[in-house]
């Protein structure tokens, strides 16, 4: 099977063992190619002795701590051919990953990311609320992630519209008006997890107490980004989604996972609140002591590893996230394939997500 | 105006561009024609045909004669 014939099937039905095969021999290829044409990448490879010939399991290939897009410059693309450069959320003074795309790459991650999502939500398109500011998109040639986030989404949006102003103020008559032309049709609705809570959540929280009050119940909402200042206030996934339904009626939320340096392979939360590894990409969580592979309902560091960079070596990664890889092709949702949930950053780590770098400016 | 009309006219008012310009144009050629632009030009296209596109379809159209392939389909059915 060759890698574009990924984009043909299913994104979530088949069993582990066979997509294991496909994704070693990708990530063969990926490492192999990266080494011919990313100087960096190959001299990494050479000081660890990697073999050149391709690994028998993916398990075996090598990967790259994602701190190093921080501080070097990789890419496997002459630079003529470079059409778009991502970079990182990072907090002020924070240095930030760079991700260099081209048209190749850029392209297969909207695929990816298209089959992905539409796999939980459909393949209409429908009204789509992106709960941020327009400012996010404005700088067309440096892309934060927040805004490749926002973008890559809005191909799910027919008609779309920006819930906040630019100082993440709740536009409350557009959001009304945008509600009322669009009653009874099912709605879109995106943002980063922080912001949802912060801007939206709490608003709508406040304009209830006025006796202004939103029905999103056939809504649906797609949020992602971190955790980290929702979870010290003790703000948990299931207050999240309740508080949610409880003020506006959003029944159907999906937190998802995923990280610049790999865009398009995001990893979407299921009816059952557990993050899926699709097809085009697999999670590992590995022990901090000897990064040997964690055993299932064992927390590790987390792997993360993608089918789609050709213009970057960022195709096999270890985060600075912990994880839990819960089962394997037996979700209650009839996914198959990994499931797995993340419980945080590893101490000491430095802040990232587009939702935590963020609520760093709301610290007490 | 005819179709055609129409469709160059999405081009040229999203991307500031000369009708010159039209023919073997490609995403990504110039720079208006980035994610952001192709958003945009998407959303002249579906306001102009009073369609809404599929999600396949956004990804597709990669060029501007291309472009012209994916609207003539049967589900738009806009004739050139």
């Amino acid at each position: 099977m060759t890698f574009e014939e990924l984009f043909l099937l299913p994104t979530y039905s088949m069993a582990q063992p066979e997509k294991e095969k496909i994704l070693t021999r990708r990530l063969n290829t990926l490492t192999e190619f990266h080494r011919m044409n990313c100087p960096e990448y190959s001299k990494i490879l050479e000081c660890f002795d990697v073999p050149a010939e391709p690994m028998q399991d993916y398990r075996m290939l090598p990967f790259l701590p994602v701190r190093l897009f921080k501080e070097l410059s990789l890419k496997s693309v002459p630079d003529d051919a470079v059409v778009k450069t991502v970079t990182s959320s990072g907090t002020s003074g924070q240095s930030v990953s760079r991700i260099f795309l081209d048209r190749v790459t850029s392209a297969n991650q909207q695929r990816a990311m298209v089959r992905i999502v539409s796999d939980f939500i459909g393949t209409g398109r429908m009204p789509m609320i992106v709960i941020d500011c327009p400012g996010v998109v404005k700088d067309r040639n440096m892309f934060s992630a927040r805004g490749a986030g926002i973008l890559g989404f809005s191909i799910f949006g027919a008609k779309r519209m920006f819930a906040l102003d630019d100082k993440m103020r709740l536009n409350v008559d557009e959001l009304r008006d945008f509600l009322s032309c669009f009653h009874g049709q099912r709605i879109l609705l995106f943002g980063f997890t922080f912001m949802v809570w912060q801007h939206f959540y709490r608003e709508l929280l406040r304009l209830r107490e006025q006796g202004i009050v939103f029905d999103l119940s056939d809504g649906v909402l797609i949020h992602g980004g971190g955790w980290k200042k929702l979870a010290a206030d003790a703000v948990t996934s299931d207050v999240f989604k309740n508080s949610l339904r409880e003020v506006c009626g959003l029944e159907q939320i999906h937190d998802y996972y995923g990280m610049a340096e790999q865009t398009g392979c995001i990893y979407m939360e299921c009816e059952f609140g557990h993050l899926h590894a699709s097809i085009f990409s697999d999670v590992i969580a590995r022990r901090p002591l000897d990064f040997s592979e964690c055993a299932i309902g064992e927390p590790g560091i987390l792997q993360v590893m993608s089918s789609i960079p050709e213009s970057y070596p960022g195709h096999n990664l270890l985060t600075e996230d912990e994880g839990v890889v819960l089962g394997v092709d037996d979700c209650p949702c009839g996914r198959k394939g990994k499931y797995f949930k993340v419980l945080g950053r590893l101490k000491d780590a430095e802040i990232r997500g587009c939702s935590d770098t963020y609520a760093e400016r709301f610290k007490d | 105006m005819s179709n055609l009309e129409k469709y160059n006219e999405a081009f040229i008012t999203t991307f500031e561009i000369g009708a010159d310009q039209l023919e073997g144009l490609q995403y990504q050629d110039i720079p208006e024609w980035d994610s952001v632009g192709h958003m945009t030009l998407i959303a002249a296209m579906e306001d102009t045909f009073d369609i809404i596109m599929d999600t396949e379809d956004i990804i597709d159209f990669s060029s501007y004669e291309k472009g012209k392939e994916i609207l003539s389909k049967d589900n738009y059915g806009v004739s050139f």
